[in-house]
């Protein structure tokens, strides 16, 4: 389990290290996908598997495949100019290690930092639990709405913002 | 058995590479990359906490699905304005998208 | 307790026996039996993979009225060990410009992406690897991990008609998984949960293609879709993109990819048979044993392999538009209406017998597809009379 744990953690970690610095977007959308299903182990250590095959189908069936699309489709030639990174990078990079600090000070002076892991009860299945949960008006049921509401927004809005007037319909 | 600190200390760590990636990347696919790894840390924690503090009541689950959604509906509204503005201005690098900037 | 009765747990037990005598830690000898167990499915899996080769060829052989491969061993069994052996002595070519590492990732990904797929695969009650309570998700994650490995195919390979290839199949597979993943929550309305398990115990009195033959007929359809075979081939069409994202794969990376098809059809056809033909029931037979019922699964996924070959060879190829047209504008209007009509009766005659559920359901299921039946005659008349109607002054006027 621990020995899971830190194997999972180094390659987050590292897979996260290479989206942001390999200068190939489309190497940076694979580490991504790395990352993403390292989460995924995550997730299935925590007891989550519903998670997990939520992360699994939504972030590497959809959202990295998504990514390399849009690298696709938003270069002339399929290799990079110039550098990955601006300038200023170096500020960047101080600014994260100080949100790092931060962070790791805040949550070490939470009492609850080292707290092992609750018991889960006896026949607790969290699957059902979630969707009653999901669906129940005394629990989540607005912003499991709201949610679906702002998915079809988005939907339409992606759809209108990436539509080409120019070369729209195809069966004139 | 793991300890929440482990946890915890990793989505820092995540979310600080992506803030990282968010800042320092030039162009504006890596841009949302970065915003990516910053919402899959959020969501480690959001499971840990669930698992950790308050195992039957299911908050943290949902929270995640709800970040999930969030995240899959930025992903395709943000890509989406990047090809749009790529088809404008045959550019996807942020520093030089300053239209608005005088 | 009686091998025949329970051969997993049996043989685990011995094989704990005998490591714990060796002076093994029981959690090392633990893990080294799950491995273990992990490799002989791998294995027998592959090897039914081999012999999928060669029913492919001899039944394909079949449908174009030739005699199949029929020289070499009886019945030409051993022509697909010759053909391994082929394409592992051909050379291993690898383009220039390619980005080697993903370029050799995306097989193996290709075949990891079905292999997962049967660790949920219930052979039988006590033949299974894991009873996950998420487990149709996980099919659809599997899923997702295929489309990974055509698009990084398509794209590493530097090579316009592999990357149009690997866009074509991407965006069928995307569109399609929307039914198939509608076509398989009926059976997780029907059975009450997610589990392969629990889908086939769901079964033993009423197969479910009798209470839902659309969602079977859908479920058909999109895996049809998500393997990439004819009529939807799009990604290796050979007159248009020549071979597609595996245009620049030889020897046995190729292979792979070939493997990986054959053995994701027989998957299907296996997770077809499971979820909607009944599992390990048949007319009572389970009951003689675990081994018989694992057979009667692989029986099943045969004949489901052998419906996606008739149709593979049966139909041809169509367009790209008509293919997504054919999804966004039918399949998935269809699937949701069906799904709701399923979780309807369901809730309304949960208390009926199991006849009055099945018929019911499958009065439903009846109305609805000469609903749409209708629907598609009156519009296919209007768009013909359209087309008639344009059509006629152009051909006067090539006349004059």
């Amino acid at each position: 389990m621990t020995i899971l744990f830190l194997i999972t953690a180094v390659v987050i970690l590292a897979s996260a290290v290479m989206v942001v610095s390999s200068r190939n977007l489309v190497h940076a959308a694979l580490w991504l996908v790395s990352a993403l299903f390292g989460v995924a182990v995550l997730y299935a250590l925590l007891d989550a598997g519903f998670m997990a095959v939520v992360q699994v189908v939504i972030y590497i069936g959809a959202i990295a495949i998504l990514f390399i699309f849009a690298v696709m489709l938003t270069r002339r030639e399929m290799r990079d100019t110039g550098p990955g990174l601006n300038k200023n990078w170096w500020v960047s990079a101080v600014m994260s290690i100080l949100t790092f600090g931060g962070l790791a000070y805040l949550l070490s002076s939470w009492s609850g930092f080292s707290q092992t892991s609750a018991d889960i009860p006896v026949g607790f299945d969290a699957v059902t639990a979630l969707g009653e949960a999901l669906i129940s008006p005394d629990a989540f049921v607005l912003p499991f709405e709201v949610a679906s509401v702002m998915l079809v927004a988005a939907l339409v809005g992606a759809v209108y913002i990436a539509f080409n007037p120019r070369i729209g319909d195809t069966r004139k | 058995m793991i300890p929440l600190s482990w946890y915890l200390i990793l989505s820092a760590a995540l979310f600080s590479i992506g803030l990282f990636g968010v800042l320092a990347r030039r162009n504006a696919i890596a841009i949302l990359l970065g915003i990516e790894l910053m919402l899959n840390a959020v969501n480690i924690n959001l499971v840990a906490f669930w698992r950790y503090l308050d195992p039957v009541r299911i908050t943290g689950q949902v929270f995640a699905i709800i970040v999930f959604a969030v995240a899959a509906a930025e992903v395709a509204v943000g890509l989406a304005l990047v090809i749009s503005v790529y088809r404008n201005r045959k550019t996807v690098v942020a520093d030089e998208l300053d239209m608005m900037k005088w | 307790m009686n091998f025949w009765k329970d051969p997993i747990q049996v043989t685990a037990d011995w094989l704990m026996s005998l490591f714990t005598g060796w002076g093994m830690a029981e959690g090392l000898a633990n893990i080294l039996i799950n491995l273990l167990g992990i490799v002989i499915l791998i294995t027998i899996m592959l090897v039914i993979d081999i012999l999928l080769v060669w029913i492919e060829r001899k039944v394909v052989a079949r449908f174009q009225d030739r005699l199949g491969p029929n020289r070499v061993g009886p019945f030409g069994l051993i022509q697909p060990f010759a053909d391994i052996i082929k394409l592992f002595i051909k050379e291993n070519i690898t383009p220039v410009g390619v980005d080697k590492v993903v370029y050799n990732l995306a097989p193996i990904l290709s075949v990891f992406s079905v292999l997962i797929l049967w660790a949920i695969i219930p052979l039988a009650p006590q033949i299974l690897g894991v009873d996950l309570n998420v487990g149709l998700l996980y099919l659809v994650a599997a899923g997702a991990i295929g489309t990974l490995s055509i698009i990084m195919a398509g794209w590493s390979s530097n090579n316009k008609f592999a990357l149009l290839g690997a866009f074509r199949q991407v965006a069928a597979m995307i569109s399609y998984e929307i039914p198939m993943v509608v076509a398989l929550l009926i059976p997780t309305v029907l059975a009450g949960t997610m589990g392969m398990l629990g889908i086939s115990q769901a079964q033993q009195g009423m197969w479910y293609v009798f209470l839902s033959p659309l969602g079977a007929l859908i479920f058909l359809i999109s895996a049809v879709a998500e393997l990439g075979r004819a009529p939807f081939d799009l990604s290796e069409g050979e007159s248009e993109v020549v071979a597609g994202f595996h245009i620049e794969y030889s020897g046995m990376k190729f292979g792979w990819f070939y493997a990986g098809e054959l053995l994701h059809a027989f998957t299907f056809g296996g997770f077809w048979g499971i979820l909607f033909f009944g599992g390990y029931h048949f007319f009572g037979l389970e009951n003689w044993g675990p081994l018989v019922a694992a057979a009667i699964v692989l029986f099943k996924a045969l004949i489901g392999y052998w419906v996606i070959m008739w149709i593979k060879y049966t139909l041809m190829r169509i367009r790209i538009d008509h293919m997504l047209a054919f999804n966004w504008k039918f399949l998935v209007p269809l699937s949701l209406v069906v799904l709701m009509v399923t979780a309807l009766l369901n809730t309304i005659l949960r208390d009926a017998s199991t006849w009055i559920l099945g018929l019911s359901m499958f009065l439903s299921n009846a109305l609805i597809a000469w609903i749409t039946i209708e629907i598609l005659r009156s519009r296919s008349r209007k768009e013909r009379e359209n087309a008639e109607g344009l059509a006629q002054p152009t051909m006067e006027a090539a006349q004059h």
